[in-house]
């Protein structure tokens, strides 16, 4: 089973702030989890790299230029946004 | 059903707006107890119901899913409308803009109802996930919907919808469609664009169409797939009508019985209905032949690595700035002395649900150092083997048929204390994602449980781009007498 240490780790990485009671539930759900994981334990691996799953196509790209959003656009995008100043995203300091 | 409402609204025997009215009408009479919406849009499903009634008043033609009324499962963006993805992560979110498929559905005038619940960011297969409250099996009350695109399936079932958009990563269109006795269809993979989904594993999701049949579902699919300039993995423009393509016959094709999708998961009573379903498509002339994917055993733990890989770094973006939700709950931090690192932490702690929190961290789990040769990539090698499989198979048959679901609907609360039994739920649909190729859902009977005919879905799966053939096959089915 995952410690308590490794799940408040995991939580941390994953930015997600769990409680004492989360955690230990966690620490079951996630163990559980993992060992259906390890049905592939009896999976060996090919010896040839086979990690392609998504066909592959050249890459579609476009002139980088500057186009106009319309003003209600961008509205509605910074109204989705709780904490705003003088037009501007505010947010905590890093450190 | 679309056809016929298409030939009353050109006869103007009834107007669209009358259409609109009465669904509308479904859903207050209806959804207090199914819970199959999260927003009804009424207003605009009526004022775009009204134009397609000038145009039909001017003498102009209409496309045959003008006028008709759909729902959207609430993980697609419309411009100006909320948008949850079941979450209260996007509680109060507004989209900025419509998905691809919304534009498409409303280029083509159907009239949109509203959104429709969900397992929370498509998270489950049962929608008992969501954040706003259950969804219940139109046919049986007591039991769940199947999930995670449960609202639209329900809709459709319970007759508020004529069609529904839902997402399928490991079997989400699919299951609830089996599970609600509707047809769903997962295209293949690059066949209708995600721009505008709200991501859960980017390289598994697909939208698709919910319908009461498999002709209403190819009208729908025509009119979202297609390439998108937003989406690189789209690939083909589609102008092909594909229910123009439903011939009803079957004879000849070459149907794949996989052994591997009959194994011991399976209820004996939908082995029985299956055994059923495959002795009438021979009757209707197909030809059967006795398969084999070796790697199927694989396929489901495959899953649960790769997805929830994909989640995690998909939800890395909801980080309490941008997108509605913004947490900062501890004492200290009302002050503004509060850090950036608090903000993420405290706001996805309240934002997502217990499910999601889970999903993340397995993922950020099997991707970090030291776990990501063990897992993850062995996890792709097996994908790739089951592409291979499918690869192989369709080189002998057409299409494969398999269930849907190793099982009926089955009553809330079931399976919410035991994850691994709610994950062996996509056990059979998983595969069609991990390798890209399309499926169908659609009714081929019944098993009674405590007095309720529960529906069973059977399952179709294609080669890569062919809808058509998964089409025609189940339509040929469904069409027989």
């Amino acid at each position: 089973m995952l410690s308590k240490e490794e799940v408040e780790h995991i939580a941390v990485l994953a930015r997600i702030g769990l409680s004492d009671d989360e955690v230990a539930r966690y620490q079951k759900d996630l163990s559980q989890v993992l060992d259906f994981f390890k049905e592939l334990e009896a999976f060996d691996m090919p010896p040839e790299e086979t990690s392609e799953s998504v066909p592959r196509k050249k890459n579609d790209t476009r002139e980088d230029r500057v186009e106009n959003f319309p003003s209600h656009g961008r509205k509605i995008i910074m109204d989705n946004m709780p904490e705003r100043k003088e037009g501007y995203v505010k947010v905590r300091s890093v450190f | 059903m679309i056809r016929a409402l298409h030939e009353q609204l050109k006869a103007q025997e009834i107007t669209a707006l009358s259409l609109a009215e009465k669904h509308l009408g479904v859903i207050d009479e209806k959804d207090s107890e199914i819970g199959a919406f999260l927003t009804v849009t009424a207003e605009e499903a009526l004022s775009s119901a009204a134009r397609v009634d000038e145009k039909i008043a001017r003498g102009e033609a209409i496309d045959l899913l003008e006028g008709i009324p759909g729902a959207i499962k609430d993980n697609m963006c419309a411009e100006g409308i909320r948008t949850t993805a079941a979450s209260k992560m996007l509680d109060s979110y507004i989209a900025p803009f419509d998905a691809t498929v919304v534009s498409n559905l409303k280029q083509s005038g159907a009239t949109i109802l509203g959104k429709t619940n969900m397992d929370e960011f498509a998270m489950g297969s049962s929608t008992e996930s969501s954040a706003y409250g259950k969804t219940k099996n139109p046919i049986d009350p007591t039991r769940v919907p199947g999930g995670s695109s449960g609202g639209s399936a329900a809709a459709v079932a319970s007759g508020e919808a004529v069609f529904a958009l839902g997402s399928d990563t490991g079997g989400s269109i699919r299951q609830p469609a089996s599970f609600c006795g509707i047809v769903g269809l997962k295209p293949t993979y690059g066949r209708v664009s995600r721009s505008g989904l709200i991501a859960m594993a980017s390289s598994l999701d697909q939208i698709g169409p919910f319908a009461t049949t498999v002709e209403d579902a190819a009208i729908v699919f025509s009119r979202i797939a297609g390439y998108d300039p937003k989406d690189v993995t789209t690939t083909q423009s589609n102008d092909k009508r594909f229910e123009n393509y439903l011939s009803g016959d079957m004879s000849g094709l070459r149907i794949g019985i996989p052994k591997e999708y009959f194994s011991e998961n399976l209820d004996k009573r939908v082995l029985s209905v299956m055994e059923k379903a495959i002795e009438r498509l021979e009757s209707l002339g197909a030809i059967l032949v006795d398969i084999s994917l070796p790697y199927t055993e694989y396929a489901l733990p495959a899953y649960y690595i790769i997805m929830p890989s994909e989640v995690s770094s998909n939800l890395a973006r909801f980080d309490g700035i941008r997108y509605g939700l913004h947490v900062d709950d501890r004492k200290e931090r009302m002050d503004g002395n509060g850090t950036l690192l608090e903000t993420y932490l405290d706001s996805r702690a309240y934002g997502f649900g217990e499910e999601v929190k889970r999903r993340i961290m397995l993922g950020t789990y099997a991707l970090s150092a030291g776990y990501y040769d063990a897992y993850y990539k062995k996890a792709q090698a097996v994908r790739e083997l089951i592409r291979q499989d499918f690869s192989e198979a369709f080189k002998k048959v057409d299409v494969i048929f398999s269930p849907t679901a190793p099982e009926p609907a089955f009553p809330f609360g079931d399976k919410t204390q035991d994850l691994l039994k709610m994950y062996l739920s996509d056990i059979y649909t998983v595969t069609a994602n991990l390798a890209g190729i399309p499926a169908i859902s659609f009714p081929i009977g019944t098993v009674l449980e405590k007095g309720t005919s529960l529906p069973v879905g059977g399952q179709l799966m294609g080669k890569w781009f062919d809808e058509e053939t998964v089409l025609r096959a189940a339509h040929a089915y469904e069409t027989d007498k």
